[in-house]
This record gives structure tokens, C-alpha cells and sequence, in this order.
């Protein structure tokens, strides 16, 4: 009986937290006292990253190198040449891309060098009027999936070159064509290669869970060391922030095929090749698309922080924007990244969706319908620009390209706004944000950073002795351990009171919206379309006005991180409560259940461990962008973070804080991908 | 063989042309220069890739962030940056030159102050009386109030990559620690917001701030701290009491300029802006609302006499 008790979880529940609180009040804050913080035994880690780094990128093996420019041999390191070599392929591409779609010289140039190009100034590569791109884009949607797409491909297409923002929109769209077929195949390989080989997996998922949960600041400047600055560092930034979502669901998906249709497979004599190829991928292909359809996201998520590294195109002019407090031009430029992210998302799977009739015997014409469009619009888009050429004279000539922000715009219409709610609503808004900051924020910060590192570890691994046993104490404990050994432990602490704050704000009102809508087909319709908008939305045009209204405040910050952290708690309770089955729900109704008794006692229990994970994903979320808001201004590990841009040891510095970061967010991952697991064997759902 | 000859002889001859004095081996590849986000380096920047191309060279923009643009100027990845700011920017350039690969190409004229200040409409309605004087400050602190401040005024300073402790320091050493509490933000960005609110409120603000830029037109007014002297911060071994010296704005670039754009080096090493140039380059983009490329357009072409002598 007394062995029962003590391995019921609430009770355990109780008894850890009684002995947390004991700890809590009985150790004493003294410097030097190993209960009440841990001496910092790797704070001297960055520096020897940042050493063996720059020892690898700027000394290592060195090469003579032939520089014409300079007319000498100049030493350097083979791994910066490879680098480098990379770099310019990369870069390459990309510009190819970019004048292809706007003109330009450098293409030409990497081909005839740039002497030639110099003496012969005609030679430029024309760029290509938007209208043919615009009537292009349209055709593709059209061609790929009806009506609705040719329309929103219009829409969007039009909207971006109205608007005057036809230029960096462009610039990113090269960008994001590069990197995002990059991320596809990268992430298709690597999801293969970890299904077939459990060794693989074993080493990948650490790599994966890292590279996910660790905040992109702190990549940055190793990316920009290892690879230079400009639109290649860019793509290669946003490569490893949007592969790890493919390569899981790519995994996920090959994990769920049946096995019955592998053993047919077999049967008909498929190769190991084609089994991959015409089966196991095909059959999967629900949870891959998934994947493209997050990657791409994630992909236009990058473009604001990317251009911090030499990205050109809408990110740079929305942060030059936003330092001029034009809030309406960021806002129309945030817009122009959404409507790119949700055209390609909707194209992608519209594409992949395609069915191949393999039986149809058709004329030419029809075979290639759409290319002989195509050329068509090609000619007459020409021709349009020309006949432009001769309306406009010597002024802009509207129809061969709009320049960047020369169309309309509704600047001042969303100027006006936000010069109307300051002034409406700050005074009102003191007394609110006074509160809030003596009463809730400066009480919680002083309770995290005066709680002993001792209990802080009895309390988390307590927590992951109950969920997942001795393994997952464990685990946390060495998490925790990493950053309580670095000098930024109090640092840590800060940011882990705004997490916490945050969680619990957006998880209330994710689930609150998520549970009003999740009953309407159309609800979640529109619930889940605002959570995308929002996702690839850049969330620096919110940190302004929000400014504005609470100041450089915690206020500010958490306010910012609770509307990016709310999307993932909203999501998956809509997702996890739809996917509750139908015939489970009738059977409540058939037994007389009322709708709360439904909610309660049939959909909840079944939805939970679908909407704990959106809960995981809402403490990563918010981890995110704790870290951006220290461009508001926050005394956490993003300000470190951000300062780490311009450190002696920034490289160091960076990974490691970001790592520190990235720890804090698996700590929480791990107890609850456990927890939910769990409960799903319970359940029977698995 | 002869061909590609004839092309090179007729590059040189352009270049020749163009440029009209002896210098012309500049290479035709491009001269890299970094755009940061604030309104005068973008028109400089321009308006310097102008100048360059005046002689034929080849010149392209690449976005960075302001503060790991030296570590890719260090790299080779670019070629100059034209607006280092030693209060700011010091740091970050002198931690590049250590480890080799960037070199000073000299100050602009401009001298600039960083420092903390107040909107012009605090000194006119009297908010505090006595100011620009810093003893003023002794007595209104609850002029300087924000939510967060818990009572004391609050002074916003930047980033505190910028200038580390520099401002509690000095809070602490004038004796005003008791009465305010220094905030750091933590981007250009949050102060200009900060500033643009407390204006439509006509409420009070103590923020650290840099003149030449575009609050400047709308009236700033920096405080009169104890002058700077030699050794006065605590980092040199003084008691930290003291305001801000005129600081001065370098030009930087890489190790290799001088040998691949000799041309391009010799008139960026002559090249310097004064305050009120910046100043201009800063609002035709902030007041009269032109794009960057518009702007810097319009000044090369309104200031020819300024900058044509280092062409030649």
C-alpha cells in the first residue's frame, strides 16, 4: 500500500516539491557555496572553441594561393579555401537566379571576366518584365492545381509589384529557390540515410534536436567567419535553420510506412532502390510534404535575420525600415515575405500532389499546352514592356519594372495607426504595464534568480524521475549541468523567468482559442491560416509599436514573445482535438454525454499528448524569441548573445550561449516528448 | 589571345578616360561596400560607390550587421566601411586589427559625441529646469520615471556591447546612483521608438544618443557632464565623473585595397565628410523621404565641388 502511494506521480508531485521549497529557503546565497551556485568550471570554454576555430579556419594547413589581384603568393588555410569554394558556388547560383529574374553583370562576368565586362559596359543581362513573371506564376498555379492557386499567384505577384516592392522581393525569392531545393534534398538524404542506419539516427537526432532548439543569433558570426558575408552566408544560414523539420518528418514518415506494403514491395522484386524511390517514399509522402511545407516556412522565417549576414532583399529593407519607425513600410514588406512563403508552400504541394496520367495519348499541343502559353505571355510580356517603353518616355516604365518603392503604398494609412494607439492608448496602458512589473515580472525575476542551484536541480530532476524515470532525470540533469558550469547561470535564470512567464500566457490563450475553434471546420480554417501568417510574419515589426506603448520594458519583450509563442499552443490544440475520431465522439453522444462532458472526459484525454508537444514547441517558440528581444533590451542570454556579433571570442561565445539556450529548450523537449509518449501507450494510440 | 589583349588595352583606355590622371590600374573587380541600417551610412555608402564609379571602378552593396562587419573586412569578404564610430564601433574595429588583416584609412572631418541627452522640448517646456546642465538632473528625477524604474528616473542607454559600464559608472561617480537607474536597450531601433513615443506624449527622456543623425533636425539637446579629461574613466584609472570627448568617425579597410583599387584608395584615404554633410546625406532619405540611391544621386550631383578634388 505505502509503495502504491509513493509511486502515484501527484504525490511525488507534492513530496518535490515540498523538499524544493525546503532547499529554496534553507540555502544560503553565498558566493563560493557549491549548493547555492556551481563554480564555473567550463567559463573558460569559449575562448578554446574560439582558438581551436580560428587555429582551423586561419592556420591550419596553409596553401600558397596565386592572388592576381594583388600579383603574390599569399598563404592560406585549406579549410578557408574550401570554405570559400563552396561560398562561391553558392553565391554564383544565387546571383544567376537574381539576374535572371532582374539583370545584372555579375553572371556575365564570372564568364568573361571582369575586365571584359568593364571595357564592354552594354553587356548586361536585361531583367525580365514582372508582368512575365507575374503571368508566369499564374500559369504555374493554375496549371498545377486550378483556379484558386492561378489567383492567389496573381495576387500575390501583383500585390508585391504594385506596391513597389518588386526588387527585394526578388532578391529573396533567389535566395529562397537556392536554399530551399538545398534544405529539400539535404533533408530527404539525411531522413533516408538515418531510417536505413540506426547509427546514423543516433548521431543525427542529437544534431537535429541542437540545431532546432538552438536560437539563430548565435550561429551567425561562425557562419560568417567560416563563409564570409554576403547572400551565399544568407543561404547557408537558412540552410541549417530549415533542414532539421525535413529531415524529421522525413524519418517520421519512412517510420510509419507498413510494413505490409514494404513486404509487397519485396515480393514484386524491388531493388533496395526502388523499394526507397517507388515506395517507401511515395507512401510516406503525407508527413514529407509536411516537412517541405515547414521547411519553406522556416526558409522565409530566416529572411529578416539573414540579411544580418549579407542577405539582400526584403529582410535588409525591413530592418532599414524599422530604424527609420517607417512601421507601414515594414508592415507592407512583412506582407510581401508572407504572400512569397504561402505561394511556394501551396505551389510545392500543389506540385507534389500532381497526378501523372501514364495511360493519356496526347497530341503535342496538348502535351505542351502550357510551354506554348508560356512563350506567349514571354512575347507579349515583351511587348507590353516595350509599348511601356513608348507610353512612359523617358519617366519609370511601370511595366517593365516597378522600382523599389516607387509604386503605392498605404504607409501612411498604418503610420497614422500607430501614431492613434500611442496616443490613445499609452497613458491608459501605464497603470497596466506599472502593475504588471511590480506586482507579477520584478517579484518572479527576483524568485528565479534567488532559487539555489541545488534546488533548481532536485526540482528538474525530480520532474524527470517521475515522468521518465531515473534515464530522464538524468538527462535533465546533464542538460542543466552544462549551463550551471558556465558563468552564465544567472543569465540563464533570467531567461528562463521570461520562458516561463511566456509559456504560461500564450499556453492559456492558445488552448482558450484553439478549444473555441477547434469545434467549427471553418474556425480552424481561419485559426490555422493566421497561425501560418504569423509564423513567417517577421516579428521585429511588432517589437516597434510595442516599444512605443510599454518602453524598453520586460513588458515589452514578453509581449512580443507571447503573440510568436501563442501560434504553436493555438495550432496544436485545433490539430489534436480534430484528430480525435469521429466514431469515438458519437459514442459519447450516444451515450448521452453533454458537450462539456465530451470535451472533458472523450476529447481532451485523447488530444492531450498531441497538445503537450504544441506546448513543447511553444517553449522552444518562446526561447526564440526571448533571444530576439534583446534587441529590445533584456539582461538575459540574449543580450549576450547579441553582443556576441562583435566579441573577441564571439565565435566561442555564440555557440556556446546558444547552446545554453538550446539545452534549457531539450530539457523541457525531453520530459515532455517522454510524458506524451507515455500517455499515448496508455491510450492505445500508438 | 590578341583578342582578349585588345580588351584589356581597351578596358585601360576606358578606365584611363574616365579616371584622366595617371592612376588608373584599379582591378575590375568590385569594390565591396557594407550597407548597415541607419540612414546616412547607406547614403554614404552610396554616395562613396559613386565616386568610385566616376573613375570607372566597379563597386557593390552588401547588407551587415554593424557590429561583424570588421570581422569580414578583416576576411576580405569586404572591402571598406566608411563610418566607424569610436564610441559604438571602437571595439569591434580595434578586435579586427589585432588579428590582423584591417588597416585605418584615416578620420573623417566630422567629429562626433556620443552621449546622453534630451529632446529639445525638454529643455524648451522647462521639464527640468536647469538643464543642459547635469546638477539639474539632481532634482527631477521623477520627471524620468517609467514603469520599470521603481520610482527613479530612468536613463536609456544602448547596447551594452557599445560601451560596456561606461554610463552606470558615471551615474555612480556624480553621486546620482540613489535618484536613477541606467536601462540598457538593446538596438538603435528600441531608442528611436522610445524617443518617438515620449515625443508624442511630451513626456520626459534621458537616452544616450550621437549627433551627426537625424534627430538632430528635430532638436536634441546632449547634457553638459563634467568635460572629459585624459585618464578621467575609470578604464584609464579615474574615478569615471566625467561626460564624453569628441570622438572621432574613421574610415577602414582591407589589407588589400591599397594594392587591387590604388585609385579607389588614394580617394577614399582624401575622402572626408564633415558633420553638416552627413547630416544632409541623413535627411534627404529621413525628412525629405527619398530612397537611399535617390538620395546619394541628388548630393553627388549638388556637391561636385566637394568631391571631385579627390578624384583628381
Amino acid at each position: 500500500m505505502r509503495a502504491r502511494l509513493l509511486r502515484s506521480g501527484p504525490l511525488q508531485l507534492v513530496l518535490l516539491i515540498a523538499v524544493f521549497l525546503g532547499l529554496y529557503f534553507t540555502i544560503p546565497a553565498v558566493e563560493g557555496n557549491p549548493f547555492w551556485r556551481l563554480p564555473h568550471l567550463i567559463a573558460g570554454w569559449p575562448e578554446k572553441i574560439n582558438n581551436a576555430v580560428s587555429y582551423l579556419m586561419f592556420e591550419w594547413l596553409p596553401i600558397d594561393i596565386y592572388d592576381p589581384e594583388i600579383d603574390d603568393y599569399e598563404a592560406s588555410p585549406l579549410l578557408k579555401e574550401v570554405t570559400r569554394g563552396l561560398s562561391t558556388g553558392v553565391l554564383f547560383s544565387i546571383d544567376a537566379l537574381r539576374e535572371l529574374l532582374l539583370g545584372g553583370v555579375k553572371t556575365i562576368a564570372a564568364f568573361v571576366g571582369w575586365d571584359y565586362a568593364r571595357a564592354h559596359p552594354d553587356l548586361v543581362w536585361p531583367a525580365l518584365p514582372w508582368t512575365i513573371v507575374a503571368a508566369g506564376a499564374t500559369l504555374l498555379g493554375y496549371a498545377l492545381k486550378g483556379k484558386w492557386l492561378a489567383a492567389l499567384a496573381a495576387f500575390a505577384t501583383v500585390y508585391i509589384a504594385v506596391f513597389g516592392q518588386w526588387e527585394p522581393a526578388m532578391e529573396t525569392l533567389s535566395l529562397v529557390l537556392i536554399a530551399a531545393p538545398i534544405c529539400f534534398a539535404l533533408g530527404l538524404l539525411l531522413g533516408v540515410a538515418a531510417f536505413r542506419s540506426r547509427r546514423v539516427e543516433a548521431v543525427l537526432t542529437p544534431l537535429l534536436n541542437v540545431a532546432q532548439t538552438m536560437p539563430h543569433f548565435s550561429y551567425l558570426v561562425p557562419v560568417m567567419v567560416m563563409f564570409g558575408v554576403g547572400d551565399h552566408a544568407g543561404a547557408i544560414a537558412t540552410i541549417i535553420f530549415a533542414t532539421p523539420p525535413m529531415v524529421r518528418l522525413t524519418i517520421l514518415g519512412l517510420k510509419k510506412v507498413p510494413l505490409e506494403v514494404i513486404e509487397a514491395a519485396m515480393m514484386s522484386g524491388c531493388t533496395d532502390r526502388q523499394l526507397m524511390r517507388k515506395v517507401m517514399i511515395p507512401a510516406a509522402r503525407r508527413d514529407i510534404l509536411i516537412g517541405v511545407n515547414q521547411m519553406i516556412m522556416q526558409c522565409l522565417a530566416l529572411a529578416v535575420i539573414a540579411s544580418f549576414i549579407g542577405a539582400k532583399g526584403l529582410g535588409y529593407n525591413l530592418l532599414l525600415a524599422l530604424n527609420q519607425l517607417r512601421i507601414g513600410q515594414a508592415l507592407e514588406l512583412g506582407v510581401c515575405i508572407v504572400l512569397i512563403a504561402v505561394v511556394l508552400d501551396r505551389l510545392s504541394l500543389a506540385w507534389a500532389n500532381k497526378a501523372t496520367n501514364y495511360f493519356a495519348d496526347q497530341s503535342f499541343v496538348f502535351r505542351h499546352k502550357y510551354s506554348l502559353i508560356f512563350a506567349g505571355i514571354f512575347v507579349g510580356g515583351i511587348a507590353l514592356a516595350a509599348l511601356g517603353g513608348l507610353i512612359f518616355g523617358d519617366g519609370i516604365n511601370y511595366f517593365y519594372m516597378i522600382p523599389h518603392n516607387k509604386g503605392i503604398t498605404t504607409e501612411n494609412f498604418w503610420q497614422s495607426g500607430v501614431d492613434w494607439m500611442v496616443e490613445n492608448w499609452y497613458q491608459g496602458l501605464q497603470g497596466f504595464n506599472r502593475g504588471l512589473i511590480t506586482q507579477v515580472l520584478i517579484p518572479m525575476k527576483t524568485a528565479f534568480l534567488g532559487m539555489p542551484v541545488m534546488a533548481t536541480f532536485v526540482l528538474t530532476m525530480g520532474i524527470g524521475y517521475i515522468v521518465g524515470g531515473v534515464r530522464s532525470a538524468l538527462t535533465v540533469a546533464l542538460l542543466l549541468l552544462f549551463i550551471a558550469l558556465t558563468d552564465w547561470w544567472d543569465r540563464a535564470l533570467i531567461t528562463a523567468y521570461m520562458a516561463t512567464f511566456a509559456v504560461i500566457v500564450s499556453v492559456i490563450i492558445g488552448f482558450s482559442a484553439g478549444v473555441l475553434s477547434a469545434h467549427s471546420d471553418r474556425a480552424s480554417k481561419v485559426v490555422l491560416l493566421l497561425c501560418d501568417t504569423f509564423q513567417t510574419f517577421p516579428s521585429f515589426i511588432y517589437l516597434i509599436p510595442v516599444i512605443m506603448l510599454f518602453g524598453v520594458t520586460d513588458t515589452s519583450v514578453l509581449i512580443a514573445v507571447i503573440i510568436y509563442a501563442t501560434i504553436p499552443a493555438t495550432r496544436y490544440t485545433v490539430e489534436g482535438l480534430r484528430s480525435v475520431p469521429v466514431a469515438l465522439q458519437d459514442l459519447g453522444l450516444m451515450s448521452g454525454a453533454n458537450w462539456f462532458q465530451r470535451f472533458s472526459s472523450i476529447e481532451l484525454p485523447l488530444a492531450l499528448p498531441h497538445i503537450m508537444l504544441g506546448i513543447n514547441q511553444t517553449v522552444i517558440f518562446a526561447l526564440f524569441m526571448v533571444i530576439i528581444g534583446a534587441m529590445i533590451g533584456t539582461d538575459d542570454l540574449g543580450q549576450y548573445i547579441l553582443k556576441a556579433l562583435s566579441d573577441k571570442n564571439g565565435i566561442g561565445n555564440g555557440l556556446m550561449l546558444g547552446l545554453c539556450v538550446a539545452f534549457m529548450g531539450l530539457a523541457v523537449d525531453h520530459v515532455i516528448q517522454t510524458w506524451a509518449r507515455k500517455q499515448r501507450a496508455l491510450l492505445g494510440l500508438v | 589571345m590578341l583578342k582578349y589583349l585588345n580588351t584589356t588595352l581597351g578596358a585601360a583606355a576606358i578606365a584611363l578616360s574616365l579616371g584622366g590622371a595617371a592612376f588608373a590600374q584599379d582591378s575590375a573587380e568590385p569594390i565591396i561596400i557594407p550597407t548597415h541600417n541607419w540612414s546616412s551610412q547607406v547614403v554614404m555608402a552610396y554616395v562613396i560607390g559613386g565616386i568610385f564609379e566616376s573613375i570607372g571602378d566597379k563597386v557593390e552593396y552588401v547588407p551587415a550587421d554593424s557590429q561583424a562587419v570588421y570581422e569580414a573586412i578583416r576576411n576580405g569578404d569586404i572591402t571598406i566601411s566608411h563610418e566607424v564610430w569610436q564610441s559604438t564601433f571602437g571595439a569591434s574595429f580595434y578586435n579586427a586589427m589585432a588579428k590582423g588583416g584591417i588597416i585605418d584609412v584615416g578620420n573623417h572631418d566630422a567629429s562626433t559625441l556620443e552621449e546622453l541627452g534630451v529632446p529639445r522640448y525638454v529643455i524648451e517646456q522647462n521639464l527640468c529646469p536647469g538643464l543642459p546642465a547635469w546638477e539639474a538632473l539632481k532634482e527631477c528625477a521623477a520627471v524620468f520615471a517609467t514603469a520599470d524604474s521603481e520610482g527613479k528616473g530612468r536613463i536609456l542607454e544602448g547596447p551594452q556591447s557599445w560601451h560596456g559600464d561606461l554610463m552606470p559608472d558615471r551615474i555612480k561617480a556624480l553621486g546620482l546612483d540613489d535618484k536613477y537607474v541606467v536601462k540598457f536597450a538593446g538596438s538603435a531601433d528600441a531608442i528611436w521608438a522610445e524617443l518617438a513615443s515620449a515625443k508624442k506624449e511630451g513626456r520626459g527622456i534621458i537616452t544616450f544618443n550621437w549627433t551627426p543623425n537625424f534627430t538632430d533636425a528635430e532638436g536634441f539637446d546632449f547634457i553638459q557632464f563634467p568635460v572629459y579629461t585624459d585618464g578621467c574613466r575609470i578604464a584609464d584609472g579615474g574615478d569615471g565623473s566625467c561626460g564624453s570627448p569628441l570622438g572621432w568617425m574613421k574610415k577602414a579597410a582591407n589589407y588589400k585595397f591599397p594594392k587591387t583599387h590604388p585609385a579607389a584608395y588614394t580617394i577614399f584615404s582624401k575622402l572626408s565628410f564633415t558633420t553638416t554633410q552627413i547630416g544632409q546625406m541623413a535627411a534627404l532619405v529621413d525628412i525629405d523621404k527619398l530612397s537611399h540611391e535617390d538620395a546619394a544621386k541628388k548630393w553627388l550631383a549638388e556637391n561636385e565641388a566637394v568631391w571631385m578634388p579627390w578624384t583628381k
